[in-house]
């Protein structure tokens, strides 16, 4: 006699369910949306959805004048608006022809390391609260941010979208006080590594979660075009700063730092450990930083480029922040694109977290470190 | 001590529970506020905010603040919900906790009723509330919900073994499963000095069953977005707030009673009923903020590390402390022997967690798919 609860397999008929993940969950860190198809607590796939901060900032740059430009590019990439105005000035300026005097870019440079490390205190604080310490880590990451920000605030005025960055320079000359203060800040950035580091990594827990998770192999990740900490988390050193130089970067010591297993628990260590290597920069700049001008002598009112077409790349937080830009001549560019570290690393998704549990989904996504507005632009 | 005898005026013996339930249902509500309101403030230092601080001096009137907005919310049922099942859940979660108060001593001779087999009546009924969880997630209409109502289950039942083994042991020792006769027998020396392993072991799954941090992976704010209470709002989320920290006192006082003496020591005895409940006050709120403190500093499991933990160290640690208790007290034995074994059963423990910790964990679907076309995406 066949049993009436039991189908004669003696298996029951399973059906995979679709979990919605976002656009608003808290850790889908934005308006990105995941649809998680789960067979019990284990994912078999991930359909992800972009589109929903698209606001056509490369579009909009293409009816503006160069200079106006600037402060889309902070929109695009909020959490590290100084890389991304270095960019897009650095495009302009190849594309003109304008040479940047000394001391603005000691100062672009120190301005995009505390970016740097002020957008890896974000990634820390909220990876925190992914793997599940109930915010701690975020008020202490956030206590460290804010000091960089005020910082920032004392130079130019804003926040986040600082537009400080210009073409041939920096829009005016940083406070008086500027080496002391970005001295303090890194003093005390650093005691806020140290926080974070004794907070997160040697706890058992911790570990148990990030290690093994989210592995996507060197070769994986070079294919699918991803850069920054989450390409050097596989073994790849890779770091545009050493191999293709910008700014005065040849001039100063700092490592690049790599993974061996591409899995979560790496890719969060590289973030920490560059960190370190910022604060390291960050020194060597302020004792090279010599008074001067900080914008060229002779700069035209109105700023025409030659009809051509350039391609900058320079290490943001993210990885690798690129502006493509064409001119026709003219005061505006006939095409500017940006190419966004995000898109490429939120490509790699699906293949770390197909076979992870749900609860690892959730942290994978939150160690690619992703700002859905570079994403969507 | 009957309350008879503290008022000293006969009543009826219905008369006198009533007074009785009704003193403890509102100290606990009381307590309950004043708990929302510690862990709050507690965390807020552990995160260098400040806290409340605007609902009346030091913020201490937040919770009665917070109770008015909720009782004043509207009251949402989604559309798809289950409508008996939805409202029963809030019932199942929160009734087995009041109904476990009975038992629970406050001072020597201060409890409702002295059941003789006590402890095992709190465990019986405190385990129930895993069902109003396993309602409230599958009612809801929400997959969050369904999916944190199955892993309250799923943890809910693999802690309760070894929580239950654990305090038999301890009952093994006092000879006793009446709560207030094992705390009396403890006047000289505490439970914890014998059973050092135990009490770790009780307070792991005490915050297992509690459903609170690094277990918390039913309500993971991260993952499921508030698990089975996701769709409830206003009173009926007050009410599984209530049950909640109304839980964790009950627990803390029963370990505290089980294995820190309760208010029987030291000098219990001799220096009266406001002493005892003095001691049963500092005791249960030591584990209380020792749960607060865990709660703001360490990352949560996941469900298979969770369970793994249950099923393949604390279960057999548990049983294996009955057995060794059982041999020192049939063989009369030295207890200081069972000291020794507990402090290598801690070491063992530890040894545990680091070589679970040492092994970096796989893909679990792709074994079971091994050769389907999803497993051939990495």
């Amino acid at each position: 006699m066949t049993s009436i609860l039991l189908p004669a397999s003696h298996e029951f008929e399973t059906q995979d369910i679709f979990v919605n993940m976002g656009p608003q969950h808290p850790s889908t860190h934005g308006v990105f949306r995941m649809v998680l198809e789960i067979d019990g607590e284990v994912v078999r796939d991930v359909l992800p959805y972009i589109g929903y901060l698209h606001r056509g900032a490369e579009k909009l740059c293409e009816t503006m004048d160069y200079r106006q430009g600037i402060g889309f590019m902070d929109r695009t990439e909020y959490l590290a608006a100084f890389n991304a105005e270095l960019s897009y000035v650095m495009a302009v300026e190849a594309l003109a022809g304008i040479d940047v005097p000394e001391r603005a870019q000691w100062i672009r440079m120190i301005l995009c390391e505390l970016n740097r490390l002020s957008s890896h205190f974000m990634f820390l604080g909220a990876f925190g609260v992914d793997v599940g310490v109930l915010g701690t880590s975020f008020t202490y990451a956030f206590r460290e941010r804010e000091n960089i920000f005020d910082l920032f605030e004392e130079i130019c005025g804003d926040r986040m979208m600082y537009a400080y960055f210009r073409v041939g320079g920096l829009a005016w000359e940083v406070t008086d006080n500027f080496v002391t203060r970005v001295n303090q800040v890194l003093g005390m950035a650093r005691q806020g590594i140290a926080d974070l580091d004794g907070l997160l990594t040697q706890n058992e827990i911790f570990q148990a979660r990030t290690r093994g998770i989210g592995h996507i192999p060197a070769a994986d990740a070079i294919d699918w075009g991803m850069s920054g900490p989450s390409l050097r988390a596989s073994g790849v050193a890779l770091d545009v700063r050493r191999d293709e130089p910008y700014l005065f970067y040849p001039q100063v010591k700092f490592d690049v730092i790599t993974g061996t297993n591409g899995d979560v628990y790496d890719r969060y260590l590289c973030r920490l450990r560059e960190m370190h290597e910022s604060i390291k920069i960050v020194e060597q700049c302020l004792q090279n930083l010599q008074p001067g001008p900080i914008v060229p002598e002779r700069m035209s009112r109105l700023l025409r480029t030659p009809p051509g077409e350039v391609y900058i790349r320079t290490e943001a937080p993210r990885g690798e922040y690129g502006v493509y830009m064409v001119s026709n001549g003219g005061n505006r560019p006939w095409r500017c694109k940006v190419r966004s570290a995000c898109l490429s690393n939120l490509q790699a998704l699906r293949d770390m977290t197909v076979g992870h549990y749900v609860s690892d989904a959730v942290l994978i996504l939150g160690s690619i470190d992703i700002v859905l507005s570079e994403v969507d632009r | 001590m009957t309350t008879a005898e503290f008022l000293g005026i006969e009543m009826p013996v219905l008369l006198e529970a009533f007074i009785k339930v009704n003193i403890v249902v509102l100290a606990m509500t009381v307590v309950v506020m004043g708990l929302i309101y510690g862990e709050r403030k507690i965390i807020g230092r552990f995160q260098m905010r400040m806290g409340p601080t605007r609902t009346g001096p030091f913020g201490i009137l937040q919770s009665i603040a917070d109770a008015i907005k909720l009782v004043g919310k509207e009251d949402l049922r989604p559309r798809g919900a289950d409508p008996w099942i939805f409202e029963l859940s809030i019932y199942f979660i929160f009734v087995p906790v009041f109904v476990g108060f009975v038992v629970v001593p406050f001072a020597i001779g201060w409890e409702i009723r002295a059941l003789e087999l006590g402890l095992l009546y709190l465990l019986a009924t405190s385990s129930v509330s895993g069902l109003g969880f396993a309602f409230a997630g599958w009612a809801s209409d929400n997959r969050y919900a369904m999916l944190g109502g199955l892993r309250a289950v799923a943890q809910g039942v693999a802690y309760e073994i070894p929580l239950v083994v654990t305090l038999l042991a301890v009952a093994m020792l006092s000879s006793s499963l009446n709560l207030g006769e094992i705390m009396a027998g403890q006047a000289s020396v505490p439970n914890i000095v014998w059973q050092p392993l135990g009490f770790i072991m009780f307070y792991i799954a005490m915050l297992a069953e509690l459903n609170r941090a690094p277990f918390d992976i039913a309500v993971g704010e991260s993952e499921t977005a508030g698990g089975p209470h996701i769709e409830f709002s206003g009173i009926r989320w007050s009410m599984f707030q209530l049950a909640e920290y109304a839980h964790l006192w009950i627990m803390s006082i029963v370990g505290s009673a089980i294995f820190l003496g309760g208010s029987a020591w030291p000098f219990g005895e001799e220096l009266g009923t406001g002493y005892q409940l003095l001691l049963m006050g500092v005791k249960s709120a030591i584990l209380i903020f020792i749960a607060m403190w865990t709660r703001a500093s360490m990352p949560r499991l996941r469900i298979d590390q969770l369970m793994g933990f249950a099923w393949k160290v604390l279960m057999p640690l548990a049983f294996a402390q009955v057995l060794i208790n059982g041999f020192v007290i049939v063989y009369d034995l030295p207890l200081v022997l069972l000291t020794v074994q507990g402090v290598a059963g801690i070491a063992l423990l530890n040894w545990a967690i680091q070589r679970a910790v040492a092994r970096p964990a796989g893909r679990p679907g792709m074994a079971a798919w091994a050769g389907t076309s999803e497993a051939a995406t990495s």
